[in-house]
């Protein structure tokens, strides 16, 4: 019997983590805790509000998935893009948004990303080449993978880092953009972010490929499977699969293994799992622990970490003060932004 | 007896073609399957295969010859032990073609649901404000003045390109994007696979960045894949931003009723996209207005939806030669002056208004006949004008009734001018029923000018 044909194309697809990814310098570790301190206080904070009633409708919470974004976000370079679904107040901050503008969105306030006329879900900045948060499970992918048919289109050499979650990578438009993405060979990082439950549905119950390293092998895309709690080996295969990218070799997908704290959204009564598994996870991975202890095993004081809680701590309440305070938009306001 | 070889037809909407060569010769010998001929038309050009075996008796249309109508005897085939004399025995063609038609009825009438051959019926009465006097006019086919304006704006904007399916190497799959592969090369013109919901959300990431892509559907039956990404990405961001981040982007393709092609290929989609705030929504019926539009429509820095209407494609109009002709959207034009009664319609629609004031006519009633060619954002005030005058209304549609344009219109009609209104609103539209595929039962589900006659005497209770 003849032997087996070796794999037409060598891809990282079957890569695992071996060991401990690269060692951060203390200044990496530094930003990297400051970056996903911003954001968990951020969260609570707009956790809190949500309970008191000064946001409302939907708010989907990003705690325990911290480092993901930040990790990414270390990856980048000036100009690339970042493009998410509904659960998306951290990327917003990783990208390096101002805390008022999207905590007053969040309160529906003139003050806001989009003027209070987008809330939690719809933000975006030009500036920071942020471009939303969308409501739609997974029509993110497909415009994402849009950024970067324009990166190709103008031949520059950056990249859209296109984050969704275990629960959107089961929509048929991902594939449609996968096809394209490495037909045309365009410069997209799928970021695949399991945090293993879709709303109140596990990926066991899901998914049939629960491997979501591997989605796009159908396309010859390479993915590989990366410990989400971790920000240095975010940071790493996210290096990694920028220079895939920039190299013009067409997407690439990692699928980043998180967890959320909270529910689903504010709403979530979390019957689907129980109390013991998130405080293991927290326990066990919690993704600013983890650095907080190589600084202080690495003889950063206590002082100093504090410092770095209290720097965070005063952005957020200054940005809840602002969400609060700051008027709602003018009535005349309904009416503009619809064309222009 | 000899076997008569007719004109096929190519396409659902094919009337007429060129026949172009002729690979066999009288006397030749045929086999079942053997290529005896090409046709062409402005689409496409296609082999004609023999269906029967013998020998090529006589060529009756010799290659060169244009305009060929479809089930046109072409050639006659002589069976074995048959030869020239019995030639004589073929059936006259006119009884022949009587008998094609009985087998295949939409092809060879050309009477509604299709309208006639070019050149388009345009009665216009009223010069178009937007051309000035003494230009020059070519004549071209509705596919031609896309292709130009699509053409002439990305000679003019390299961020303008167009993406599609068969958009590019086949030349576009209703020949709408013919050479322009050629001129502009695969990174401005760019077949997609078949995969609508992801195309569409492609250019509209694209467009957030500042480019301007110009997404062809095949047709716009199609786009209901992509209806998502038009409607919750496309249409909204630049709310949902606070204006920081829109998207200039056009869609456009052939919406509405081709011919025969049933009920999952023959929707109108006008009143689907005019209910959208966010889009623009441009439906024209002229050459002229379709060049001058599309422009417009690749200028403007809103999603636009560009209602195109394929049984229009190969029918010509009157284009100005101008270097830079744009049509403003959003202004209705009225391409018929009439004192007793308003016609409202769009795209082809406009053929049974027009037809039907010719109708009126010869009863003495003189219909004002506005052509809205942008649905949204509507011009309210053109309509209002002129029911003022008139008194009197009726909206023509192909698309359904229910929660339709002409429903829009009549409720616009009642805010603003019920006090000038001698009869109610009459509608003509699309019957309530997907689109059927027997020749008589589509021609029954779509509007026709009688019942545009029909309704403009009611309300002027004639």
């Amino acid at each position: 019997m003849a032997a087996p044909k070796k794999a037409a194309a060598s891809t990282p697809q079957d890569k695992t983590d071996g060991g401990s990814p690269p060692e951060f310098t203390r200044e990496q570790e530094l930003k990297a805790l400051r970056d996903m301190l911003l954001i968990r206080r951020f969260e609570e904070k707009a956790g809190q509000l949500y309970g008191m009633g000064a946001i409302g409708g939907f708010c989907h919470l990003y705690i325990g998935q911290e480092a993901v974004v930040v990790g990414m976000q270390m990856a980048l370079k000036p100009g690339d893009q970042v493009i998410t679904g509904y659960r998306d107040h951290g990327h917003m901050l990783a990208t390096g948004m101002d805390a008022n503008g999207v905590m007053a969105e969040l309160t529906g306030r003139r003050g806001g990303y989009s003027k209070g006329k987008g809330g939690s879900m719809h933000m975006f900045s030009k500036e920071k080449h942020f471009y939303g948060g969308h409501g739609i499970v997974g029509a993110q992918v497909s415009l994402g993978t849009g950024l970067a048919f324009a990166n190709n289109y103008r031949g520059n050499d950056n990249v859209s880092v296109t984050y969704f979650g275990d629960g959107a990578a089961n929509q048929g438009q991902v594939y449609e953009s996968f096809n394209m993405a490495e037909l045309w060979k365009l410069p997209v990082i799928y970021v695949i972010e399991n945090n293993r439950y879709a709303m109140g549905t596990s990926v066991s119950r899901a998914s049939a490929q629960q491997d979501f390293s591997k989605r796009g092998v159908s396309f010859n895309i390479p993915g590989r499977q990366v410990d989400g709690m971790d920000v240095r080996a975010v940071k790493a295969a996210g290096d990694e699969a920028a220079a895939w990218c920039r190299a013009g070799k067409g997407p690439y997908i990692l699928e980043m293994q998180t967890y959320r704290y909270r529910g689903h959204s504010m709403s979530d009564p979390a019957k689907y799992r129980t109390r013991e598994e998130v405080e293991k996870v927290r326990h066990d991975q919690d993704p600013i622990e983890q650095v907080r202890n190589r600084l202080l095993a690495a003889k950063v004081s206590e002082a100093d970490l504090k410092a770095i809680d209290a720097e965070v701590r005063d952005i957020v309440n200054a940005s809840a003060d602002f969400a609060q305070h700051d008027p709602e938009p003018d009535a005349a306001e309904l009416w503009t932004d619809v064309y222009r | 007896m000899p076997i008569q070889v007719l004109m096929p037809a190519l396409s659902p909407t094919m009337e007429k073609g060129n026949l172009a060569k002729w690979l066999k010769k009288e006397g030749e010998t045929i086999k079942s399957g053997d290529v005896i001929a090409e046709i062409e038309t402005d689409k496409a050009t296609m082999e004609v295969e023999a269906t029967d075996e013998g020998t090529l008796g006589k060529i009756l249309i010799p290659e060169g010859t244009a305009d060929v109508a479809v089930n046109t005897p072409i050639a006659t085939i002589l069976a074995d032990g048959e030869s020239a004399a019995d030639l004589a025995k073929a059936p006259a063609p006119a009884a022949q073609q009587k008998a094609a038609e009985s087998a295949a009825p939409a092809a060879a009438k050309a009477e509604a649901p299709q309208p006639k051959a070019a050149p388009a019926p345009q009665a216009v009465a009223e010069p178009d404000p937007e051309v000035p006097a003494g230009t020059e006019m070519i004549t071209q086919t509705i596919r031609e003045a896309l292709r130009d304006a699509m053409a002439e704006e990305m000679r003019r904007d390299p961020d303008v390109f167009v993406m599609g399916e068969e958009v590019a190497e086949y030349q576009g799959a209703y020949k709408v994007t013919q050479g322009l592969l050629q001129e502009f090369g695969a990174k401005r013109v760019i077949d997609t696979p078949i995969t609508e919901h992801g195309f569409a959300g492609v250019g509209v990431g694209a467009a957030m960045t500042g480019l301007k892509p110009i997404v062809e559907f095949m047709t716009f039956n199609f786009a209901m894949q992509a209806i998502d990404q038009i409607i919750n990405s496309a249409a909204k961001t630049l709310y949902m931003s606070g204006g920081q981040m829109g998207c200039s982007i056009v869609f456009r393709g052939p919406n509405g009723a081709a011919a025969r092609v049933a009920a999952q290929h023959s929707q109108d989609y006008s009143a689907w996209y005019s209910n959208v705030p966010g889009l623009k929504v441009v439906a024209p019926f002229s050459a002229a207005d379709y060049k001058g539009l599309l422009k417009a429509a690749i200028r403007d820095p809103n999603p636009v939806i560009f209602l195109e209407n394929e049984v229009l494609y190969g029918h010509t109009g009157e284009v100005p030669k101008l270097d830079d002709f744009i049509i403003p959207i959003g202004k209705a034009r009225i391409v018929r002056a009439g004192t007793h009664v308003t016609i409202i319609s769009w795209s082809n629609g406009m053929t049974y208004a027009l037809k039907a004031a010719d109708e009126l006519a010869k009863d003495g009633i003189e219909a004002e006949v506005i052509d809205l060619r942008t649905l949204r954002p509507m011009d309210t005030e053109t309509i209002i004008n002129s029911v003022k005058k008139t008194g009197r209304a009726v909206t023509v549609e192909e698309g359904w009734a229910q929660s339709g344009v002409g429903a829009e219109i009549a409720a616009r009609i009642m805010e603003n001018a019920f006090d000038y209104l001698d009869a109610p609103v009459a509608r003509v539209s699309g019957k309530d029923v997907p689109m059927p595929y027997a020749a008589n039962l589509e021609k029954l589900a779509l509007p026709s000018a009688a019942e545009v006659v029909e309704a403009a005497k009611a309300v002027c209770y004639r």
